[in-house]
C-alpha cells in the first residue's frame, strides 16, 4: 500500500546534511536531558523541534548553539565535529527567547556587535546592519534602545543580530513566545518568508505544535531526550508513529482494543468500549495484540441516520452508535462529544459550513457516528 | 505621568513624609547652620553673634540681618589652612575610592558569579563586621599596625622585612583604615548591579563571537557602571567628611577637613567658622551629587 505522505518525506531527505547530530548524550546530575539523539537536518531546511517543557529540546539546541557540551556522541556541522568547539567560534548564532539585547547599546549597535566581533571594515558592518533593519524593517530606529521598543521590534532586533553574521545554521528558542497571539501568527509567517529569502537552515525549539506546523518542513517530536518521530507535519498528524506523538500532536480518539481478524489490508479490531472497528492495516510493524486505534476529531461524520449503504462500500464504513452529551461552538466548528453505546466517548469536530445552523445537533439527540477504514491510525497501545 | 493619577489621595498624603523628614532633619539645621556660618565669634552663650531674639521686636531682628557678613567665607579662601585641608581631603577620598573600586569590584564579581545558595552567605560575611562597633574595629587596626603589631611580626617572620616598619600615624594606616570601613558601601551596590544581571546576555555575547574577557567588557562592564557609581559615591561623599579614621591612624601634619572642622568647632569654639567650613564641604560635595543625579536622569529618559 502506497501512503502519499510518506513519499513526500522520502523526496525532502536526499541532501547532504548540514548538520548531523550523532548518538549525543548529555545528563545532568541523574537526569538525562538528551539520551542518545541522533538527528540529521539538511541545508536550507526549517527543522522545528517540538516537545513539551522539560523534554529536552532546549539543552539539544544550547548543544548545538555550544553553551553545553554533550557527555558523549557527536555533533557534525558540514562534516566537522564541533561539538568541543565553543560557542563564539562556531559559524552558527542564536536567537533567545528572551532575546538577550544589549540593553545599553542602540538598536544598530546590538546588530554591529557580532560583525564587529567578526573584525569586518567599517563600511561593510555599515552596510549589512543597513541591509538587516530593512529586511526586519526596523529603518528609523536604529538609535534607539532595546527599552524604547514594542515587544515585536525587539523580537526583530533579535532576529537581525543573529542573522546578521550570516550563520550556516540559525538556532531560534522559542522565538515567538513573548508575542501576544495576533501578532505571533503575522510573524509566523514573515519568519517562514524570510527562510525561504535567505535559504538559511532553521532550528526552532517550541512547545506550541501550530508554530511547528506553521512554519517548519519537518518537525521533529521530542519526549523524555528523545525525538519519538521525526516527519513533515502533514505526516505527523496524519500519521503519527506511536500513541504518544498521536495525542501530543492535535486532538484525537484514542480506541484502545485487541485484534481479531487481518484481512486484505483491513484490520478488524474488538475495541474495548466502542464494539468492532475496521481499520486500514498500518504501515508499521505492530509487535503486540493489544492496539489503539486513532482517529482525529475532524475525521468522523455525523448523521441522524446511518449513512446510505450503497452495497459496494457499505462493508468498510464504522458505524457507532451513541447520543449527544456535549455541545461546543467554537466558531468555524463545532465539537460535539458522543457518548457511544460501547461507553465510549468520542470527540468530532463538524466545520460550520452554513451561518444557519440547519445540520446542528442537540445534546441527548442519538446519532450515528461514521468512518471509513483509512481514517484510523493503528498504534500500539 | 499617568503615575500620579493613580495614587489615592492617602497614599499622595504619605508621600508628604519623605519631604516632612528633609524639612526637619535636613533643610532646617541647614539653615541654622548657614546663619551661623555668616555670624561672627564672640564670647557668648551661645558663642556667636548676632542671636535672632523675638523679644527685642522688629527692628532688632532687621539689626541681626544687617550683621550677618561672609567674612568667615572670605577667611577660608584666604588661610591656606583651610585651603590645603579641603584639598587633602579630596585626595585621600580619591584615592581610598579608587583603591576600594579596585578591590570591591572583583570581591561583588566573584559574589555575583556564586551559586545561588552561598550568595546570602557571603552577603552575611560582608555585612558582618557591621555587628562589631566601628570604633573598636579601627582601635584593632591600631593593634594590628603598631611597632611590635601584628603586620609587622608577619613581616619579620616572612623576611619581607628586616626592620619593623612605621605604619600607625602614617596617611597609608589611614587608607588601610578608610579602605578596611568602607569597602562593605563598595560592594553592596556592585553585587546588587551584578547579581541581577542577566546571564545570557553573556551567552548572547558570546554566540556573537566575544571571548569572556571581550563579553565581559562589552556587557558586564558597561551594565555595572551604574553600581560602580553609586559605589563610588556611596563612599567618596562621607571619606571627604571622615573624622575618626584620620584622626586615629594618620599623623598629625596634615589635616583633613573633618579634623579641622572639628579643631575649629572643639578647640577654638569657632562656631561660625567650623559652620563655614561645613557649608563649602557641603558645596563641594554637592558636584558629583548632581553629575550622578544627571546620569540617572539620562537613563531614565532612555527608558522612557
Amino acid at each position: 500500500m502506497t501512503d502519499p505522505v510518506q513519499s513526500l518525506d522520502d523526496a525532502e531527505l536526499h541532501g547532504v546534511p548540514l548538520l548531523r547530530v550523532d548518538a549525543v548524550v548529555k545528563r545532568f546530575g541523574g537526569f538525562m536531558a538528551v539520551d542518545r539523539l541522533s538527528l540529521d537536518v539538511r541545508a536550507g531546511e526549517f527543522f522545528a523541534l517540538l516537545g513539551p517543557s522539560g523534554c529536552g529540546k532546549t539543552t539539544l539546541l544550547r548543544m548545538l548553539a555550544g553553551f553545553e557540551t554533550p557527555d558523549s556522541g557527536r555533533i557534525l556541522l558540514n562534516g566537522t565535529d564541533i561539538a568541543a568547539v565553543p560557542p563564539h567560534q562556531r559559524p552558527v548564532n542564536m536567537m533567545f527567547q528572551n532575546y538577550a539585547l544589549f540593553p545599553h547599546l542602540t538598536v544598530r549597535d546590538n546588530i554591529a556587535f557580532g560583525l564587529k566581533r567578526a573584525g569586518l571594515p567599517r563600511a561593510e558592518i555599515a552596510a549589512r546592519v543597513a541591509e538587516m533593519v530593512a529586511l526586519v524593517r526596523l529603518e528609523g530606529m536604529e538609535k534607539r534602545k532595546p527599552d524604547q521598543l514594542s515587544g515585536g521590534q525587539r523580537q526583530r532586533v533579535a532576529l537581525a543580530r543573529s542573522l546578521a553574521r550570516r550563520p550556516q545554521l540559525l538556532l531560534l528558542d522559542e522565538p515567538l513566545a513573548a508575542l501576544d497571539k495576533k501578532l505571533r501568527e503575522n510573524t509566523q509567517f514573515e519568519l517562514t518568508q524570510l527562510q525561504r529569502r535567505l535559504g538559511t537552515t532553521f532550528i526552532i525549539v517550541t512547545h506550541d505544535q501550530e508554530e511547528a506546523m506553521t512554519m517548519a518542513d519537518r518537525i521533529g517530536v521530542m519526549e523524555a531526550g528523545r525525538l519519538e518521530q521525526v516527519a513533515t507535519p502533514r505526516q505527523l498528524y496524519e500519521a503519527p508513529n506511536s500513541r504518544w506523538v498521536a495525542e501530543f500532536v492535535g486532538g484525537i480518539n484514542i480506541l484502545e482494543g485487541q485484534i481479531e481478524s487481518r484481512d486484505a489490508g483491513r484490520m478488524t479490531i474488538a475495541a474495548r468500549d466502542a464494539g468492532h472497528v475496521i481499520a486500514a492495516e498500518p504501515l508499521h510493524c505492530l509487535t503486540k495484540n493489544d492496539i489503539c486505534v486513532a482517529i482525529r476529531p475532524e475525521k468522523i461524520r455525523l448523521s441522524k441516520r446511518p449513512p446510505a449503504s450503497d452495497a459496494g462500500h457499505a462493508a468498510v464504513i464504522n458505524r457507532l452508535e451513541g447520543i449527544i452529551i456535549g455541545v461546543n461552538y467554537l466558531g468555524g466548528q463545532t465539537t460535539y462529544q458522543v457518548k457511544l453505546d460501547g461507553g465510549a466517548v468520542l470527540r468530532v469536530s463538524v466545520a460550520n459550513m452554513a451561518r444557519l445552523d440547519v445540520d446542528a445537533y442537540n445534546v441527548t439527540q442519538r446519532v450515528v457516528a461514521w468512518f471509513t477504514p483509512d481514517d484510523c491510525v493503528v498504534l500500539d497501545q | 505621568m499617568s503615575g500620579r493619577r493613580i495614587f489615592a489621595s492617602p497614599a499622595r498624603r504619605a508621600a508628604i513624609a519623605p519631604y516632612l523628614w528633609m524639612l526637619l532633619f535636613f533643610l532646617l539645621p541647614f539653615g541654622f547652620v548657614l546663619k551661623i556660618s555668616l555670624s561672627h565669634t564672640a564670647i557668648a552663650q551661645p558663642p556667636y553673634l548676632p542671636v535672632f531674639d523675638l523679644a527685642h521686636g522688629f527692628a532688632a531682628i532687621k539689626a541681626a540681618f544687617a550683621a550677618l557678613s561672609l567674612d568667615n567665607f572670605r577667611l577660608l579662601a584666604s588661610d591656606d589652612l583651610y585651603v590645603l585641608s579641603y584639598l587633602r581631603s579630596l585626595v585621600v577620598a580619591l584615592i581610598s575610592t579608587s583603591i576600594l573600586l579596585a578591590i570591591g569590584y572583583p570581591i561583588a564579581y566573584g559574589m555575583s558569579r556564586l551559586p545561588a545558595r552561598w550568595q546570602p552567605v557571603a552577603m552575611t560575611l560582608v555585612i558582618v563586621p557591621f555587628w562589631t562597633s566601628f570604633l573598636i574595629r579601627i582601635y584593632a587596626w591600631i593593634n594590628i599596625l603598631q611597632h611590635d603589631g601584628l603586620l609587622n611580626k608577619v613581616l619579620l617572620a616572612l623576611h619581607v622585612i628586616s626592620v619593623p616598619v612605621v605604619w600607625l600615624s602614617t596617611d597609608t594606616a589611614m587608607v588601610i583604615g578608610i579602605v578596611y570601613s568602607y569597602l562593605p558601601f563598595m560592594i553592596l551596590p556592585l553585587y546588587a548591579t551584578l547579581a541581577k544581571m542577566d546571564s545570557t546576555l553573556l551567552e548572547a555575547a558570546s554566540d556573537l563571537g566575544s571571548s569572556r574577557l571581550k563579553a565581559f567588557w562589552l556587557v558586564t562592564f558597561p551594565l555595572s557602571l551604574p553600581g560602580i557609581a553609586a559605589g563610588v559615591l556611596l563612599c567618596f561623599i562621607p571619606i571627604v567628611g571622615e573624622f575618626v579614621i584620620p584622626d586615629l591612624l594618620a599623623g598629625s601634619n596634615s589635616l583633613m577637613i573633618g579634623q579641622t572642622l572639628w579643631l575649629e568647632f572643639f578647640t577654638n569654639r569657632d562656631w561660625p567658622v567650623a559652620s563655614a567650613i561645613a557649608i563649602v564641604l557641603l558645596v563641594l560635595l554637592l558636584a558629583p551629587l548632581l553629575i550622578y543625579d544627571r546620569l540617572q536622569r539620562r537613563q531614565l529618559e532612555g527608558r522612557r
